[in-house]
């Protein structure tokens, strides 16, 4: 431990390189020629810092399986006909399973080679026998259940995207949670959260379904109604502006949906009223075309996001793939209603499980905050260290500031965020750093009252301390590594910030601050007092 | 040399305080939970409960009564408003447990409420969180997990690390999740297994004789029940963020004690005292000017969060300075005093060298 050359040397080229980190971040450094030559990487600021919104949303998989396994029906239903097998039209049923049933018994054995050839994600789930037909109920097979699990997710990841790049937010951060089926989306720096979590938040699921007029509202919001019938709101604008919601029944199966749309686009109609005029795909037109003209005469509800905004007659077949959703609609709920349905709509509901929004003055007091409560704190560490260990409290001052340095660098190093917690964890690491010197002056004080030469004292104060202070440590650092892996968001920067403190106050403590008192004592070996 | 706090020379009898330690100790837990159980249980904050928050910030002067007043009409569940920071600053809380009405929904009521009712005030919405149930007990559960884990890791280490004995910390933690493996199969709550864990860790410290771990994990367990009781004295909220500082105040409360563990094992290898009290009470002695300096230290840090930090981190900072206070008192006057109990261990381990 002697050579002192090597290691000054190597304390310099991680001070340097701590710095060349940590003053791309300060903002009078960004401006100057010396951002060139320096790494182009800041500190990332937490969302409780900077302002922004952090959301959790969670799909609705029941609903995604029971949209698909409506749509999976009609298909198996169209496919049977051609092969000149006739099925009534399947039911949807609880569970997430559909019933079907097969109007000609001897067709039996063509219609489960059907199934399997075709619809192999489909699984025979019951068969029974009722009033001369056979009766399926089908469900998905679990490895199809997981699959289209996944492919929900992952397209409703894409629509928030698509949606939140339509409104523009700068660097979006979209996350999936896979197995919880949740969807976690930070937008950093927004102005103006409210709109922004509307769009995000509106399902903008749209279907087409089929008005039950079989039924009465008012029985059925008494609980009685068919199975495959479902009561449901119809909405209607006050003139204050308010809602008006009236019962309607809607038959269960879903005809079509949002996703058979290929643009969506605001228009005004004859008294200025806005509607939102949409175009369906050439998949979509044919369905659409197909249903109105079988039903014609009958109503047809147009439902978004649970609730029914019109639900007109079908006069006509309507051909050309284009219609319109009316409602009442103020001028800006169309543009938004519009955007979500060009940017695609959500292949199931999302539910806002989460929301956590930090307007940006409250983000900029609290980094005031932060940063106040820090130069206090370390203020008054630093004197204090001086009054009671004089030149040796000097070296702990600046092995401390080196640490805040290289603690700072080593978040900009590694990517990791700042968070209000994180700057506490800062804080809280200026009166754990010093701990370790601390430990060492006590230890050397102890070993000079003993009577030993400084240089001795030194060397056992520093090699005794030593193994305390690693011991010490590790239990902190063993906590925060939990809390890293079981906290959330701001409580993760303050484990990293913990980790990183500690880890790098064990280094200068140990190593940096040795490097002055050996230096001391070489220069002064017979030196009979220390500064401590 | 510079100034002194504690003499060097200092000798303070701390094992013979330790019968009135025990006793203040175990008023404070006993405090601490009769609160608890009379309350019901620890208050949790909408990170656990669900729930949603709206802080206000008026431009105007307005008091806590007229936002009340304000929003009394509007229907909201378990309306609370709070008041935080100076009552100058005009900044409040506003507390919600409804989870079931949509966040925005509420938030615009309190919004257009405010913005209605209180028009010349002129409110900004500086932050809402809404935490719907499921997330919250999802956080609930993964809280009392890192709590558990803490535990179990600690306990590890430092059977392993104190006593070098790798082989009963293996037991130890093969026992550990065994045990709460199968009481885990049988369908207990979390909360439940966390006092298993503890119980048993207890349990197999005692029966491996591994007496350091033992106390340690005594004076961890005592600084982080006092710490509940303390907020649940103080009506505090439990929140991500005090969870945070428990576990904090773990790592930190274990690091005074090892200190002051690694002097005992030091003095009994060197030392010529005669009686384990002796070492004791001498290791605490010798460690004590730097048990304070550095407790004082983060103390003064932590201070100045509470004071400067602002009210998001407010609480936080309380647990931490409870926690750090309470460490420090344990590893003084409860950790190292349970080794006297449990002494048999600790010199089969490493005979006294003086009397040989």
């Amino acid at each position: 431990m002697k050579k002192l050359n090597w290691r000054v040397a190597l304390t310099l080229l991680v001070l340097v390189f701590g710095a060349a980190y940590v003053l791309p971040s300060i903002p009078a450094v960004q401006n100057s020629p010396l951002a060139r030559i320096l790494p182009d990487r800041r500190i990332n600021l937490g969302l409780d810092l900077k302002g922004g919104i952090h959301l959790t949303l969670g799909v609705d998989m029941k609903k995604a399986l029971e949209n698909s396994l409506s749509i999976a029906g009609d298909d198996l239903r169209n496919a049977s006909r051609e092969e000149e097998i006739v099925v009534l039209k399947p039911t949807l049923l609880p569970g997430e399973r559909i019933e079907l049933a097969l109007l000609t018994v001897d067709k039996e054995q063509a219609f489960e080679d059907l199934l399997k050839k075709q619809f192999k994600q489909l699984r025979v789930d019951g068969k029974e026998s009722r009033e001369g037909r056979v009766v399926y109920t089908l469900a998905y097979t679990p490895d199809y259940v997981k699959q289209l699990t996944r492919l929900t997710l992952d397209q409703a990841v894409k629509t928030i995207r698509n949606r939140i790049d339509e409104f523009g937010v700068a660097e979006p951060d979209i996350r999936k949670q896979q197995d919880e089926n949740r969807i976690q989306v930070q937008l950093p720096g927004l102005q103006d959260p409210e709109r922004a979590i509307k769009i995000i938040g509106k399902t903008a699921h749209l279907e087409f379904r089929m008005v039950d007029e079989t039924v009465d509202p008012e029985q059925a919001k008494k609980g009685v109604m068919p199975p495959g019938a479902e009561l449901s709101v119809l909405l209607h604008r006050n003139k204050d502006g308010g809602y008006l919601e009236k019962p309607i029944v809607l038959k269960k199966e879903v005809v079509l949906t949002g996703e058979a749309i290929s643009d969506a686009q605001v228009h005004f109609g004859n008294y200025g009223e806005p509607y939102v005029g949409i175009a369906f795909n050439p998949r979509g037109a044919r369905t659409f075309e197909r249903l109105t003209g079988e039903n014609v005469k009958k109503r047809m509800a147009i439902v978004l996001d649970g609730k029914v905004y019109s639900a007109p007659v079908i006069q006509e077949k309507i051909a050309g793939g284009k219609a319109s959703i009316t409602g009442s609609f103020t001028p800006e709920e169309a543009a938004d209603l519009a955007v979500v349905l060009r940017a695609g709509s959500l292949p199931a509901p999302v539910n806002v499980l989460e929301q956590r929004t930090v307007g940006p003055s409250l983000g900029q007091e609290s980094i005031d905050k932060g940063i106040v409560s820090t130069l206090v704190g370390g203020a008054l560490i630093i004197l204090f260290m001086i009054a009671y260990y004089g030149l040796s409290g000097l070296v702990a001052d600046v092995v401390l500031m080196m640490n805040i340095v290289l603690t700072l660098a080593g978040l900009v190093l590694f990517g990791a965020t700042l968070t209000l917690p994180g700057i506490a964890g800062i804080i809280l690491t200026i009166g754990m750093a010093v701990d370790a010197n601390v430990l060492i002056y006590e230890r050397i004080r102890e070993e000079i009252r003993k009577g030993l030469s400084v240089a001795a004292a030194v060397d056992l104060g520093f090699d005794r301390a030593t193994l305390t202070i690693v011991d010490a440590n590790l239990t902190s650092v063993l906590t925060a590594a939990i809390l890293y892996q079981f906290g959330t968001g701001p409580i993760r920067g303050f484990a990293v910030t913990l980790i990183l403190g500690i880890l790098t106050s064990m280094f200068t403590a140990i190593f940096v601050s040795r490097i002055f008192f050996d230096w001391y004592v070489k220069r002064r070996p017979e030196a009979a007092t220390l500064s401590i | 040399m510079g100034l002194h706090f504690i003499r060097p020379d200092t000798k303070i009898d701390f094992v013979g305080f330790r019968h009135v330690a025990y006793f203040v100790s175990a008023a404070l837990i006993l405090l601490g939970l009769a609160s608890l159980v009379l309350k019901g249980g620890p208050r949790y904050g909408i990170d656990f409960a669900g729930g949603i928050i709206v802080q206000v910030k008026f431009e105007q002067k307005t008091d806590m009564v007229q936002v009340r007043q304000a929003l009394e009409d509007q229907n909201l569940p378990g309306l609370v408003v709070q008041q935080i920071g100076a009552p100058d600053d005009s900044e409040y809380l506003v507390r919600t447990s409804s989870s079931e009405v949509s966040s925005e929904d509420v938030r615009t009521s309190i919004s257009e409420t405010l913005a209605r009712k209180l028009p010349q005030a002129k409110g900004e919405i500086r932050r809402i969180e809404m935490v719907g149930p499921k997330v919250g007990a999802d956080l609930r559960s993964k809280a009392l997990e890192a709590m558990y884990y803490a535990i179990l890791l600690i306990a590890i280490y430092i059977s392993g690390r104190f006593e070098q004995r790798w082989t009963a910390a293996g037991i130890m933690a093969g026992g550990l999740f065994l045990g709460i493996a199968g009481l885990q199969f049988l369908g207990l709550s979390t909360s439940w297994l966390i006092v298993a864990a503890m119980v048993i860790t207890l349990g197999l410290c005692l029966y491996l004789r591994l007496t350091y771990a033992l106390g340690a994990v005594v004076a961890l367990i005592h600084d982080v029940l006092i710490t509940v009781g303390v907020f649940s004295l103080l009506n505090k909220e439990f929140d991500l963020t005090v969870i945070a500082a428990l576990l904090t105040i773990i790592g930190y409360s274990l690091n005074d004690t090892i200190i002051v563990f690694d002097r005992i094992r030091e003095t009994l290898r060197y030392g010529k005292e005669t009686s384990f009290a002796q070492v004791i009470n001498n290791s605490i002695n010798q460690t004590l000017s730097r048990t304070i300096l550095t407790s004082g230290l983060t103390m003064i840090v932590v201070v100045c969060l509470y004071i400067l930090g602002g009210s998001v981190i407010h609480d936080f900072a309380l647990a931490l300075m409870v926690g750090i206070f309470v460490g420090t008192y344990s590893s003084i006057f409860v950790a190292s005093p349970i080794l006297l109990h449990f002494q048999r261990g600790i010199q089969a381990e490493a005979p006294v060298k003086a009397k040989a």
